[in-house]
């Protein structure tokens, strides 16, 4: 019922950012007399596709942030604080330079490989350190992503692509037409996947004792979890770019609310993630109209007060 | 029945283990006592294939534990270790019907929701039934553990000092459930005790390791001599006969 309501929310959210623009999308505009032809194409070619890359990578991202949540057992970790971004970048930077000529999708499965092989390295960092506070957790995903960043800023500076890597480490959603944003549905699928193994990311969440009592593979669990995560972000970030803090603040909230049974709370981060990612995008086209913020400085000004009041008011709960 | 056989285990130089042997009896309550650092936790997780060994192996009812399917070990063995940090915010509900994971893989039946009901009811853990985990103190977490673990309802239960954080009423309530539960449900516990009084009372079969090794074995009038007891901890304890039960007094 309320997760009903949620969902009209979100629909509402997304109307709102089909007539949201430069050109004039009313549905007035569409349905009048002699309907402008331009704002039908606006509409189809546009607004329908980025409406539909803010919902998709949104939800995507967020789901992505709780499953990291649980594998690295630590409140603060997301594809952002844990490497993951920074390795999916280095991995489009890497296919640009040696093999330009790549297809957007084989750009993505590199991505891939580099995501997952960053993150993998990141939790398998966090197992040997033998102080597990909660906060050396992320600092060591931010400390690991600089020095991909900085490989990756090398590469970039040596090869005179500086620009280039600038385009996908902030996420933007002004470019996103058709034909150019399909890819994300692979991360709608992805974010499926997770719903559908939603109980073993609970129950890792619990701990590697935990879970091979009740009879898994710890292992098998976390490869399902790290191969998600990559996936999506090397997705989101191929696409769209780089969209920070959605997986790190709509967890933590949800999970406030509701929980962490990933069952009940993987829906509501689904949701809560697009609407974040929608609410961010309206505002970055409206605050300086008609020229547009990108979505990811309005998510990094919003998700870092947002990460700062959650640090605050739950850091005594932590340990 | 739990057989160890020749079980050691190194921690890089510290051998914590040497070559322990011992048959632990089905349907009964074993508990395993000794000093601090005679690896009395690291054995029982050995047996509950948490740890892997060096050398050795461990069968329960048969089934060699690092060589069994996970999920059916799952349903036959269930273990509970010591320090247990749950990050994650989950409702002593949702991690009591967890335990019925082995089983329903997270489509739980009528009868699983039974399961869960009973293991709530046992621990007295309905009215916090609702509530998220880090919401409750540690003696009400730890029984939301056991909850969980009897939830699961396997016939071979591995609990790591089961009576942390409890306050004495709880404790004694744990206790007697646990001896309750083999005798009417022929479940075989094998706990981890600090408390040899405990031990003594509610055990069938008592295991002491001292430094590594098996010391002494046997039903607690056994162990429950001065000179044994001198020996396992290197401490003068009197006994004395007091309602049937033998008690160790070893506070001045």
């Amino acid at each position: 019922m309320r997760l009903a309501l949620a969902i009209l929310a979100i629909l509402g959210l997304a109307a709102v950012s089909l007539f949201v623009g430069v050109e004039d999308v009313s549905p007035a505009a569409l349905i009048s007399q002699h309907a402008d032809r331009d704002a039908l194409l606006v509409l189809l070619a546009s607004r329908i596709p980025r409406t539909l890359a803010l919902v998709l990578s949104g939800a995507s991202m967020a789901v992505a942030g709780y499953i990291m949540q649980m594998l690295a057992r630590n409140r603060f970790v997301e594809p952002t604080t844990a490497g993951t971004v920074e390795s999916a970048s280095l991995g489009i930077l890497v296919v640009m330079l040696f093999a330009p000529g790549l297809p957007i999708f084989g750009r993505m499965i590199v991505a891939t490989l580099f995501a997952l092989a960053g993150t993998a390295l990141f939790l398998q960092i966090v197992r040997q350190i033998p102080l597990r506070s909660p906060y050396i957790v992320p600092l060591v995903g931010i400390m690991l992503g600089g020095v991909i960043s900085a490989v990756a800023t090398f590469l970039a500076y040596r090869y005179d692509m500086l620009q280039s890597l600038g385009a996908w480490t902030t996420g933007d959603f002004s470019t996103v037409l058709r034909g150019r944003y399909e890819l994300l549905w692979i991360s709608l699928a992805l974010t499926g996947l997770a719903y559908i193994a939603a109980d073993r990311f609970t129950v890792a969440g619990m701990g590697e004792d935990f879970t091979t009592n009740l009879g898994m593979n710890y292992r098998k669990v976390v490869s399902l979890g790290l191969t998600i995560v990559s996936m999506v972000t090397a997705v989101v970030i191929t696409t769209v770019g780089v969209i920070p803090f959605v997986g790190l603040v709509v967890p933590n909230i949800v999970s406030l609310a509701l929980g962490d049974n990933a069952r009940r709370s993987i829906p509501w981060i689904a949701l809560a993630g697009a609407g974040l990612v929608l609410s961010c995008d309206i505002i970055g086209r409206i605050v300086r109209y008609p020229y547009e913020i990108p979505v990811g400085t309005v998510l990094g000004v919003v998700g870092a007060a947002a990460f700062l009041y959650l640090l605050l008011r739950r850091g005594t709960r932590l340990a | 029945m739990i057989e160890v056989s020749n079980v050691s285990k190194r921690y890089g130089e510290t051998l914590v283990l040497d070559e322990v042997s011992v048959q632990l009896p089905a349907g009964k309550i074993t508990s395993i006592i000794g000093p601090n650092g005679a690896g009395k936790s690291t054995l029982v997780s050995i047996m509950g294939r948490l740890l892997p060994m060096d050398a050795g192996h461990v069968l329960v009812d048969g089934l060699d534990v690092t060589e069994t399917a996970d999920d059916v070990l799952a349903r036959h063995l269930s273990i509970l270790r010591q320090e247990n940090q749950i990050v994650s915010r989950l409702t002593v509900r949702d991690l009591v019907a967890f335990g019925r994971y082995p089983y329903t893989k997270g489509r739980p039946t009528v009868e699983d929701r039974e399961h869960i009901a009973q293991a709530l009811s046992y621990l007295q853990l309905e009215p916090l039934a609702g509530r998220f985990l880090d919401e409750l103190s540690g003696g009400q977490r730890q029984r939301a553990f056991i909850a969980m673990v009897l939830c699961q309802d396997t016939k071979y239960v591995l609990l790591d000092e089961p009576l942390n954080n409890l306050d004495m009423k709880h404790a004694v309530g744990m206790m007697k459930l646990l001896k309750d539960a083999a005798a009417k449900l022929g479940k075989t516990f094998v706990l981890v005790l600090h408390d040899i009084n405990f031990a003594s009372c509610y055990s069938d079969h008592i295991v002491a390791l001292r430094d590594g090794k098996l010391a002494y074995q046997g039903t607690p009038e056994e162990i429950m001599q001065p000179d044994v007891l001198a020996e396992i901890y290197d401490l003068p304890i009197d006994i004395h006969e007091i309602g049937g039960h033998r008690i160790g007094l070893y506070f001045t």
